[in-house]
């Protein structure tokens, strides 16, 4: 065994040295004590310590880089989905890079804010309390408490027009909080598609929320109310006024034929709970919480040029 | 592979796949049964990673037995045991993302796991590294082989899939089968692993238990009402 002859080399160099001899002698004598000893406990407690440490922070820093790789590409895969450029086998960074823009947009304002917006992570900035606001408790329909002050919303441009605009949106379910975009037409009115990328529902029902059918139904569908939009019998949550955001998912499967059912998609079912969430997150995000000063802003700028 | 394969291992092997399995005889590790088992892809990287947990773990602690001061034993046990499951965890994110997402928390929970624990208590304290690597894979796979059942049934009955691929075709999607919810909740978990572990006993009548005590029926005058 070759490698038994290199450590008996490694090791008859280091007896070259006093303090391992030193060592070599104190780990023998720990080793010949007894078992209950108190300086053995001691002893193999720090040793074993030692030896963890060392294999967890190793495995940790190694495995790093990939780590963060692997999240930042499955983000971007999640935001090529939500605006429906991810094809199969294509290269998710190299489409991500020429057709997404990121951007930051105070939640306040509505306006667009100058910075690194790559390099911001809006699930990180709500959490320090430098970056974000506590949400007053009559308005936090959402449940998430505290929102960053800055979002980053994602552009899919065509030449100088914009083709969506991707929104990010969270929101506490039944089990968790799930964290999505919302991707909308440029009227910022018209939903393109929603995807769930964060989130422990119960698999099966309220888990159904990433199900492709069921995102399939909100293309199509309309944020805010175009009229008042009254108290339907079998919706969860329905009233609405002109202006507000109306999109809400319903008990049931959506009456096409009856008024008002451009605002409303299939509840999931077996999960009233989850679904509540999601028209509740929808709503608080849509609302001027939300993104409302904002997308008035995009339409303005948009009908201009 | 002779040398490696003697009576002893070939015994840890192949005894806890069903005439001592951990889940129906034992009845360890019934926590994470029904948690991961609503999805085949999920159970399947779950028995592998405890698997493999198990076994590194009772190799390291056997490595070491004669030296583990028994004041301090269980938490010598808990630290190898915790240190490889954060390997393991950040080895499923490097390389494995999506289903490291999916299992979230359950890796972690291996840690807690009463079969690596009892494993390394029951075994691997008083036997060899090579044998207790053994019985750790023997372990595990009876652990799997249950893990699998359930989540097999549970998928199919739950969802009409098996691994992501359809089975059953949904009354949602315009088939015929209407799904049972139950199944995709933890509790059915419980009846699918109460109903192995009675045909189970039912085929190997010696895993029953001895009854402890028998209820007396009620003397006079101890009745209550009258």
């Amino acid at each position: 065994m070759p490698n038994c002859q290199h450590l008996e080399k490694v090791c008859s160099k280091l007896e070259q040295y006093e303090q391992y001899r030193k060592f070599k002698a104190y780990c023998l004598k720990i080793l010949a004590l007894g078992n209950d000893s108190l300086e053995k406990t001691i002893a193999i407690a720090v040793a074993l310590c030692l030896v963890c440490a060392v294999l967890v922070s190793l495995a940790a820093v190694a495995l790093k880089p990939l780590q963060v790789s692997n999240k930042e590409l499955d983000m971007k895969t999640n935001i090529l989905d939500v605006a429906g450029l991810l094809e199969a086998n294509s290269d998710v960074e190299k489409v991500f890079a020429t057709q997404i823009e990121a951007k930051l947009v105070d939640l306040d304002t509505g306006e667009y804010v100058e910075g690194d917006a790559n390099a911001y992570d809006q699930r990180k900035a709500a959490k320090d309390p430098a970056q974000s606001v506590a949400i007053p408790k009559e308005k936090d329909i959402a449940h998430i408490r505290v929102k960053a002050k800055l979002a980053k919303v994602y552009l899919v441009k065509d030449g100088n027009a914009i083709k969506s605009i991707i929104l990010p949106i969270n929101g506490y379910g039944l089990w968790s909080t799930l964290y999505g975009f919302l991707a909308l037409d440029a009227d910022g009115q018209t939903v393109q598609s929603i995807n769930f990328y964060d989130q422990a529902e119960t698999p099966g029902l309220g888990g159904e929320v990433v199900n492709p059918k069921w995102r399939a139904l909100w293309k199509g569908k309309k944020v805010y109310a175009e009229s008042d939009q009254p108290s339907l019998e079998k919706g969860l949550i329905d009233e609405a006024d002109k202006g507000e955001p109306a999109l809400s998912l319903i008990k049931g499967t959506v009456d096409t034929s009856k008024p008002g059912s451009q605002y409303q998609v299939d509840g999931l079912a077996g999960a009233s709970l989850t679904s509540t969430g999601v028209t509740n997150l929808v709503r608080y995000w849509m609302s001027k919480e939300g993104f409302a000063t904002y997308l008035t802003k995009v339409r303005v700028t948009e009908k201009k040029s | 592979m002779s040398e490696i394969l003697n009576d002893e291992t070939k015994k840890v092997l192949v005894e806890p796949l069903v005439t001592n399995n951990p889940i129906t005889l034992q009845v360890l590790g019934i926590c994470s049964a029904l948690a991961v088992t609503s999805q085949m892809s999920t159970s399947l990287i779950m028995a592998l990673a405890l698997t493999l947990v198990t076994a590194c773990s009772s190799a390291a602690i056997s490595a070491i037995r004669n030296h583990i001061p028994s004041s301090i034993r269980i938490i010598v046990q808990m630290t190898i045991i915790a240190s490889l499951v954060i390997v393991v965890d950040q080895l499923l994110k490097a390389f494995a993302y999506d289903v490291s997402k999916q299992l979230s928390v359950f890796v972690g929970l291996i840690i807690t796991n009463c079969i690596v624990m009892g494993r390394a208590e029951a075994y691997a304290m008083k036997n060899p590294p090579l044998e207790s690597f053994m019985d750790g894979i023997g372990n595990g796979a009876g652990y799997s082989l249950i893990l699998i059942t359930v989540a097999f049934f549970r998928e199919t009955l739950g969802s009409g899939k098996l691994l992501g691929i359809e089975v059953f075709k949904l009354t949602k999607d315009g088939g015929w089968y209407d799904p049972n919810g139950l199944m995709l909740l933890p509790p059915s978990a419980f009846f699918i692993i109460g109903l192995i572990i009675w045909g189970v006993r039912q085929w190997k009548p010696n895993q029953r238990e001895a009854v402890e005590f028998k209820i007396m029926p009620i003397a006079h005058g101890e009745g209550g009402h009258h």
